[in-house]
């Protein structure tokens, strides 16, 4: 489980490092109605509520998980 | 008819509000953090809604009028991966020391985890200082929404008083509760009518890819970055959305969650709802060179609404303020009831009354603060110039500046009080000197380099945090044990 952790921490940089998307920079093509460099960052928000989603389900931290057992114990 | 659609929207948000007051407890913790029982879709709504300003729907519009599709690149997708990943790495777990220990302040959580009075009462000074312009800025903007919507019927003046008036009842009656419901409603409005405006104004210009096609071939550098947006400018621009660490008001929504697990569903959603509400935005913010060509400056922020007097029914033009009026009022409420919150609790409570003051008594003390820092807010914009919304822009800068204390906080066992004062006065010298430096300069990069001023003071501020901590004393092993977030442990 600790290296999903890791895994998952090292997607978010990769991810993080795609949003600088220079190789679009000075294209201006219309692809699926939208120009390419707008519907990339579309792209890109789905692309982070994915990572979110990952990040939420397989890299809880602990304390939150004893977090919610207390509140269910009192 | 616009006023008219205007006039239903507000007795709706009132209505809500007071709908919500039936389920008041009447305790302190009922009304600053609604009992920490809120669930996910009201979280992700309150979180989504107090975040999203005007800016998203005005302002966004007048940006990518000028600067083109970059735009969503630079606020909107860095947004959308930025502010839910601080929500996970530092909400949830302040969140969990708040539910832990009692906190209803951010302020508290500091004295708390450094040992240090007089550290909050800086930090107090320097929040309120970085959140009084960004008030000012929602009571403005209503009071220009409505002029511009009704065409200059209403005064300005009338507008940020209907304004206040109408966050100030259902704050002061609901709470944190009330504000939560009213700024789902809220929320709810501005996304659907966003769509909705979207729909009817391309319709009329005749559908999407044909409006494009003729955006490119008379304006082709708005189809791309170009130009206009540096590659550096993209990449530092990504410190701004950090911001959200150290907001007041969204440390009190945090706190409001009634499990961890609450926090699933919006930490997932929020990239998407950032995408519904910036795409429609930015699109018809580059569409307006095609019927309103020319624009200048400031000039480009009502482009929104000049589309929809020379497209859309006037029924149309009434929900959009509604939606504008929605914007502003779901991040005013909450902003408000933190300065409240922190008066009471930081102020009063923590000097001299502590022992004296009874739950109904800070409920009082609550809603004497959010009367009377609506009421200044007001006074103060009366008189203010519209250049103050460019202080607005820069108090985003101040707070992204301020994200070393907390995430120091919470996971730098070594840091100490004297690198978090540090810390604050070094973002306070160097967001003074950059204010001054790019105040007349919109567009304002570090010495034109492309380089914004954040990236710089964000790295000057965890600089001094690390210096300041490791120059002086190391804090109780006790303490740090209580206050510092765990470290990560097994999935779920």
């Amino acid at each position: 489980m600790r290296n999903a952790r890791l895994l998952l921490y090292l997607l978010w940089v990769l991810l993080y490092l795609l949003h600088n998307d220079i190789w679009l920079w000075d294209n201006g093509a219309i692809v699926m109605g939208l120009p390419v460099g707008l519907l990339y960052h579309v792209g890109f928000c789905l692309a982070a509520a994915v990572m979110l989603g990952l990040l939420v389900t397989y890299a809880r931290p602990a304390h939150l998980i004893a977090a919610d057992d207390e509140g269910d114990a009192t | 008819m616009t006023l008219t659609v205007i006039g239903i929207y507000l007795l709706l948000v009132l209505c809500v509000g007071a709908l919500s007051h039936r389920l008041f407890r009447g305790t302190s913790e009922d009304y600053f953090v609604a009992s920490r029982t809120i669930g996910p879709f009201l979280l992700l709504m309150s979180l989504f809604g107090t975040n999203m300003t005007a800016f998203a729907i005005l302002g966004a519009s007048g940006e990518a009028y000028h600067e083109g599709i970059g735009v969503f690149g630079l606020m909107a997708s860095s947004s959308a991966l930025i502010i839910p990943s601080v929500f996970y790495f530092v909400g949830t777990r302040l969140w969990a020391l708040g539910k832990r220990h009692g906190f209803m302040t951010q302020v508290q959580y500091f004295r708390a985890r450094w040992e240090s009075s007089w550290l909050g009462l800086v930090l107090f000074v320097v929040l309120i200082a970085l959140l009084i312009p960004y008030l000012l800025i929602g009571v403005m903007a209503g009071g220009l929404t409505m002029n511009q919507i009704t065409q200059g019927q209403v005064p300005k003046w009338i507008g940020g008083l209907i304004v206040c008036v109408v966050v100030m009842t259902y704050v002061c009656y609901g709470g944190l509760r009330g504000t939560a419901w009213a700024n789902a409603f809220q929320t709810l409005v501005f996304m659907i009518l966003g769509g909705v405006t979207f729909y009817v104004i391309v319709d009329a210009v005749g559908g999407l890819s044909s409006a494009l096609d003729r955006l490119g071939a008379k304006h082709p550098e708005l189809l791309i970055r170009g130009e206009k947006i540096q590659p550096i400018r993209l990449l530092t621009y990504t410190c701004i959305p950090l911001s959200v660490g150290m907001f007041p008001h969204m440390f009190m929504h945090w706190l409001t969650a009634r499990r961890a697990s609450a926090f699933r569903t919006p930490l997932m959603v929020y990239p998407l709802c950032i995408a519904a509400v910036w795409i429609p935005s930015v699109l018809l913010g580059i569409l307006g060179h095609l019927d309103f060509p020319g624009l200048k400056g400031a000039a480009a922020n009502s482009v929104l609404v000049r589309l929809i007097h020379l497209h859309a029914p006037e029924l149309l033009a009434g929900l959009l303020a509604a939606g504008v009026f929605a914007a502003v009022m779901s991040s005013l409420d909450s902003q408000v009831l933190s300065i409240g919150t922190m008066f009471t609790q930081d102020i009063v409570r923590h000097y001299g009354l502590r022992e004296r003051m009874s739950e109904r008594a800070q409920v009082i003390y609550g809603r004497v603060f959010v009367a009377g820092v609506l009421l200044v807010t007001y006074l103060i914009s009366l008189v203010s110039a519209r250049s103050i919304f460019k202080l607005g822009i820069w108090s985003f800068t101040g707070f992204a500046a301020l994200f070393p204390v907390v995430f120091a906080a919470l996971f730098w066992r070594r840091s100490t009080k004297y690198g978090a004062l540090a810390s604050i006065l070094t973002v306070a010298a160097l967001w003074l000197y950059f204010l001054t430096q790019g105040w007349q300069s919109p567009g304002y990069t570090v010495g034109g380099t492309g380089i914004m001023p954040v990236a710089v003071i964000l790295a000057a501020s965890a600089l001094a945090m690390v210096v300041g901590s490791l120059l002086t004393q190391p804090p109780g092993r006790e303490v740090v044990d209580r206050f510092v977030a765990p470290a990560a442990g097994p999935a779920a």
